[in-house]
């Protein structure tokens, strides 16, 4: 029987020739990942175990980037719980303030993520790293606890979809676009339990970063995985970071899809998800006029160096409308070095906005840029749900960082072909 | 094993936001987590839920994050099962994981309103709406995942059957 990319990783994993859709499996885990909400719950739980030693110390990674700097006594209390299980049971990858970036930038680029990996996360956009190649998927807490101890984890063999692409995106429209058109398409869970498997000559357009815009948002139609195919953009992304051969596996040509659609690229145009779901989505060429409050350009789907340089081409030389309070958090401190040496944080700065130290905290409500009461946000996010990012009756308008930038300077949201350069 | 009480209904993507919002997830504490259960989609749960009490909701159930607080807090506000449509796939896994009942039964819940009385027998997948005298049949557990909630959640199943 033929098989999807998905398939064939998860049974390479079970160390069995052949997995059908529906089919539960236990697979070996390449890594597991932890967060400092997430944590806390799993350090509890690995507790009941009643045993000294993790799985693996190397195949570990916590990363305390939610609630900080630690915003308040309670936070800090969590985040202390989990950087002192880290020392204690020897974590290999445990970031520290300092080193610490948003997990699903900062795994990739430590190299801690391989094509062909099996990998979980008690993060729900663990589905980030399809980008190069791998199965990584979204967990609780329990699941992370047991993954710790054993290594493992249960699986169920979802089926696939399949997104065949072709041609190219027009300027200004990005890979954040096409995944809010997807999500449009078939709704917040119209791939329910399944895989999203990304195809077709159209791929070989997408840079990495729109590719970990795509996966990272896998979740937001309900997967249980996004995943491209690995070719010399992702082989060359895995060799400047991954000190690991990459493990290529490939859909057989005759693989089951439960339904393919075909995208051209080139017909997309810039796209927003109105409040509250990331499947109330329009054109640009449909907003209509939506005064803002505020603008984030950041976090796992959109923090990363290309999305920082389209933000500073479209803010270059100009200022925000000053009703705009315009939040700029780059995703890991190497990006933030990167644009610090490409200039683009002074652009940022001239321009009236600021710039913070990596962190999730907008994106969830957590802190560093809560709504208040009636209050509008365009973020370059991933969910819009009510009460995201702060008070229930604030609303959050999801989007790319080009809409973002442009939407920033007129303080309405805007298309960024509008902006004159 | 049987769960009974009165229904809280609700419509599609309930999502882990509204179940409970991250400006609590300072905390991995049960009854404080509890306490803000459902609090921005319906601020009367909290007060008004008892134990034992049913949620009954439309398709898409805990979408979103994959915070085990969500589960968690539901469990802990007394709620004794969540009937769906469908659920979102971290909150089905982590349900089951800490040992929350949930039934996937699209029939029940056209069939079930706000404040019915619900019952529900677990062996048998038998959802009854005992206001009205409906019922229905649910899909049973695959074995793999009755072994788990017999067991008493994932790390008791582990423990017992295989890696350790």
């Amino acid at each position: 029987m033929s098989m999807t990319m998905s398939q064939k990783i998860l049974a390479a994993h079970a160390n069995v020739d052949q997995v059908r859709p529906g089919q539960l499996i236990m697979a070996d885990l390449d890594l597991v990942l932890g967060n400092d909400i997430t944590s806390p719950v799993a350090i509890k739980e690995f507790a009941k175990f009643g045993i000294d030693a993790v799985f693996d110390t190397s195949k570990i990674a916590l990363v305390p980037d939610h609630f900080t700097p630690n915003k308040d006594i309670k936070a800090a209390q969590q985040c202390k719980m989990m950087r002192e299980f880290a020392y204690d049971k020897k974590i290999e990858h445990y970031f520290e303030i300092g080193q610490m970036g948003i997990e699903h930038a900062l795994l990739p680029e430590q190299g801690l993520v391989n094509a062909g990996d099996l990998i979980i996360g008690a993060d729900s956009h663990t589905c980030t790293y399809g980008a190069l190649g791998a199965f990584s998927t979204g967990v609780g807490s329990t699941d992370m606890a047991a993954a710790m101890a054993t290594g493992k984890a249960w699986f169920k063999v979802p089926s696939a979809l399949c997104f065949n692409l072709t041609g190219k995106l027009p300027p200004w429209v990005s890979g954040k676009d096409l995944i809010l058109h997807i999500i449009g398409m078939i709704g917040v869970d119209g791939a329910l339990y399944k895989s999203m498997e990304f195809t077709g000559e159209g791929v070989a357009s997408l840079n990495i970063d729109d590719r970990f815009t795509i996966c990272n948002m896998a979740i937001e139609a309900g997967a249980k995985n996004g995943i491209f195919g690995v070719d010399g953009v992702a082989i060359a992304y895995l060799g400047a970071h991954c000190k690991r051969t990459p493990l290529v596996f490939q859909a057989d040509e005759d693989a089951e899809y439960e339904r393919t659609y075909d995208i051209d690229l080139a017909t997309l145009r810039p796209t927003v998800a109105f409040p509250h779901l990331p499947d109330n989505t329009r054109t640009i060429d449909e907003v209509g006029q939506i005064k803002i409050d505020q603008v984030v350009i950041g976090s796992c789907t959109n923090g990363r160096i290309s999305d920082l340089r389209i933000a500073a081409k479209i803010l270059k030389g100009k200022k925000v409308n000053p009703t705009v309070r315009t939040i700029v958090f780059p995703a890991t401190q190497e990006i933030y070095l990167q644009a610090m040496d490409e200039g683009l944080l002074k652009i940022f700065v001239q321009a009236g906005a600021v710039v913070s130290t990596p962190t999730c905290g907008p994106c969830l409500g957590g802190h560093m840029g809560i709504l208040a009461e009636g209050e509008r946000a365009v973020a370059t996010t991933n969910r819009n749900f009510v009460g995201r990012m702060g008070h229930p009756q604030s609303e959050v308008y999801l989007a790319s960082p080009a809409v973002a930038a442009a939407s920033a300077l007129t303080g309405y949201i805007s298309n960024p072909e509008s902006i004159e350069e | 094993m049987k769960a009974q009480g009165k229904a809280f209904r609700y419509g599609e993507n309930v999502d882990t936001d509204v179940i409970i919002p991250a400006r609590y997830l300072n905390t991995s504490d049960a009854k404080e987590l509890a306490s803000h259960c459902m609090e921005d989609l319906d601020a009367t749960f909290v007060k008004k839920v008892q134990l034992g009490d049913i949620i009954v909701a439309e398709r898409n159930f805990g979408c979103g994050s994959s915070r085990e607080h969500a589960p968690l807090a539901i469990k802990t506000a007394g709620i004794s099962c969540v009937i769906a449509s469908s659920f979102a796939r971290i909150f089905y896994r982590n349900a089951i994981n800490i040992g929350l009942p949930i039934m996937e039964c699209e029939a029940a819940v056209a069939g079930i309103k706000m404040g019915d009385n619900v019952s529900v027998e677990f062996t048998k997948g038998v959802i009854t709406n005992e206001t009205t005298g409906e019922r229905w049949s649910a899909e049973p557990f695959p074995p793999f995942i009755q072994k788990m909630i017999s067991a008493d959640g994932l790390i008791q199943y582990l423990q017992q059957e295989v890696l350790l």
